[in-house]
């Protein structure tokens, strides 16, 4: 098991619109990379355990191999700059992806 | 086909470049030197409030060389986005800063001005008629919300800055534009393919936020091909690599390989990325699929009224140790008192050590801070309801008796006097949906003026 800090060498969020937040996961290397997409090992079930939410709120996961990289959609709590809201870039909202710990 | 050069800046109008960059692109000889200055980052204020998110003396330090350099080698500008939102004040307040640079430097030229502000009862009746399309979710507007917004903009495509660039104008400043297309409209017009150049200008907007070391203050080239377009680095210290280029195509997108825009849907499937010896990169295979009818994606912010906002910390470990339960009593106490008042209002508190960032979002179980940050947050329909309101809250909490206290003078440590401070009017975005435009040309209003006396 490898945490996923030692195989990306990007972990980051930011909003795609004022209503969804975008999460990438740029690997370190190839071979890794398609490993994690042979295996799916990161997945909608995956993303949702990490961020202790239902599987629905996880839109998608798209694997993108121009740059070894995973994206992942899913739904902001509050419209960005709303009242209440806490991250008007979005761009806060990774840290609970530094936890997966991966079977590679 | 001739290349077709494009020279970018920088990521956003007004964060900077350095001259050494800007001069090396200019050498190139460039067809076309071309800035975005806008985003829906900074969230809803920005174009609700008709302000700029960007500073002015930095967007005329930008400006004073894109035009100079432009109008002396006759070379085209094109300015998307002005002012950040792009509605009317944005746009005017941009235009009132050239004319100060053509006054200073002594230059005169024409300039085309294209608006995207869209007529609220234009809006109102497309919803009517079913022509509004909702995005992510967002519930469709009520024609009272729709009038609320004080400005509603559309991101405009290449079609409205082509006809001005076909009138022969020496700038183009426009309004809220689809990104990609201050940099596209040019060489789509001379006959380059349309998904070349708009993938080509997708990348370079950013200018060179997509080479490595990344920077979004940092000038790049764009050249593009009959059937391929090259990333040039202008910075020694930056270039582009086939990783950073495709690194590139998930910055702030939540499809990397479909990309929807004004008319149509880049298609990335196919892309290729290639190192060249030079140390930039080459890129083919972008496809556009058109979407049928033509659609341009409307913005507005709506007014939610005032706020009022309190910083404070706390070092106790007695109060860290229950603070939830501490600020839902407060926040009882404080709803009590105003229920007999008739003050409405919304109170938040940021927590900053424990949820400030993530808010609900937040599930990590964590160990206690030794610090807290509580930053008040009050919304209510005038800003003097939120002065109330915040203050309360602020004395509320500064001299509760929770459980357990033992610091008896108070629980707040304020960094500064006055400990509250007025946000003025707070927005929401109301209108990020997209309108069928038959005519993509017709809902952006368009002028030619004269900038600096008589040509």
């Amino acid at each position: 098991m490898k945490n996923l800090r030692e195989i990306a060498r990007v972990i980051r969020s930011k909003n795609s619109s004022p209503m969804k937040l975008t999460l990438d996961i740029i690997f370190k290397d190839r071979p890794t990379f398609e490993e994690v997409k042979k295996k799916n090992l990161i997945s909608k079930a995956v993303i949702a355990k990490a961020y202790q939410l239902p599987e629905s709120q996880i839109e998608k996961v798209i694997y993108f191999d121009p740059a070894l990289a995973v994206k992942i959609g899913m739904n902001r709590l509050t419209r960005s700059g709303s009242p209440g809201d806490t991250d008007v870039y979005g761009a806060q909202q990774h840290a609970p992806l530094l936890g997966i710990e991966l079977d590679v | 086909m001739k290349p077709f050069k494009v020279l970018s800046p920088t990521a956003i109008l007004g964060y900077g470049f350095p001259e050494a960059s800007f001069l090396k692109g200019m050498e190139e000889k460039p067809d076309l030197i071309a800035v975005d200055a806008g985003s829906t980052d900074p969230g809803p204020y920005y174009l609700g409030s008709g302000k700029s998110f960007t500073d002015r003396v930095g967007v005329k330090r930008d400006l004073r060389y894109m035009i100079t350099y432009g109008i002396k080698n006759k070379i085209p500008v094109v300015i998307g986005s002005a002012g950040g939102s792009g509605a009317r004040p944005h746009v005017e307040w941009c235009r009132q800063i050239i004319e100060e640079i053509a006054l200073e430097e002594k230059l005169s030229f024409r300039m085309g001005i294209a608006y995207a502000d869209i007529e609220k009862s234009v809006v109102i009746k497309a919803i009517d008629a079913g022509q509004v399309t909702p995005l992510d979710d967002l519930p469709m507007p009520t024609p009272e919300e729709v009038n609320s917004c004080p400005y509603v903009v559309a991101q405009m495509g290449i079609e409205p800055i082509q006809a001005l660039l076909t009138e022969g104008v020496d700038v183009v400043l426009a309004g809220r534009a689809y990104d990609p297309v201050c940099f596209s409209a040019l060489p789509i017009m001379k006959g380059y393919d349309v998904a070349l150049a708009t993938h080509m200008g997708k990348i370079i907007e950013c200018a060179a936020i997509a080479a490595t070391p990344g920077s979004g203050a940092d000038a790049v080239l764009g050249i593009l091909y009959e059937d391929y377009f090259v990333l040039k680095a202008l910075n020694p210290i930056r270039k582009f690599t086939e990783l950073s280029a495709a690194a590139h195509s998930l910055y702030e997108k939540s499809d990397p390989y479909h990309l929807p825009g004004p008319g149509g849907t880049l298609d990335l499937s196919n892309v290729t990325f290639t190192e060249l010896a030079t140390g930039e990169v080459e890129v083919r295979g972008t496809t556009i699929t058109p979407t049928n009818p033509y659609r341009i994606k409307l913005e507005g912010s709506s007014p939610v009224g005032f706020r009022t906002i309190s910083i404070a910390g706390t070092h106790d470990p007695i109060m860290i140790a229950s603070l939830d339960n501490i600020l839902t009593e407060v926040k009882a106490r404080v709803d009590d008192l105003l229920s007999k008042e008739n003050v409405e209002a919304r109170v938040y508190f940021h927590v900053y050590g424990k949820h400030g960032v993530m808010g609900d979002l937040e599930k990590g179980n964590y160990p206690d801070p030794h610090e807290a940050g509580i930053l008040i947050e009050v919304l209510a329909p005038t800003q003097e309801a939120a002065d109330t309101v915040c203050s309360i809250t602020r004395s509320t909490l500064l001299h509760y008796g929770y459980e357990g206290r033992i610091a008896t003078a108070g629980n707040l440590a304020f960094p500064f006097s006055p400990s509250d401070i007025r946000m003025g009017q707070c927005f929401q975005f109301t209108l990020y949906h997209l309108m069928d435009a038959p005519d993509p040309s017709a809902p952006f209003n368009r002028e030619i003026v004269t900038i600096g006396g008589a040509i």
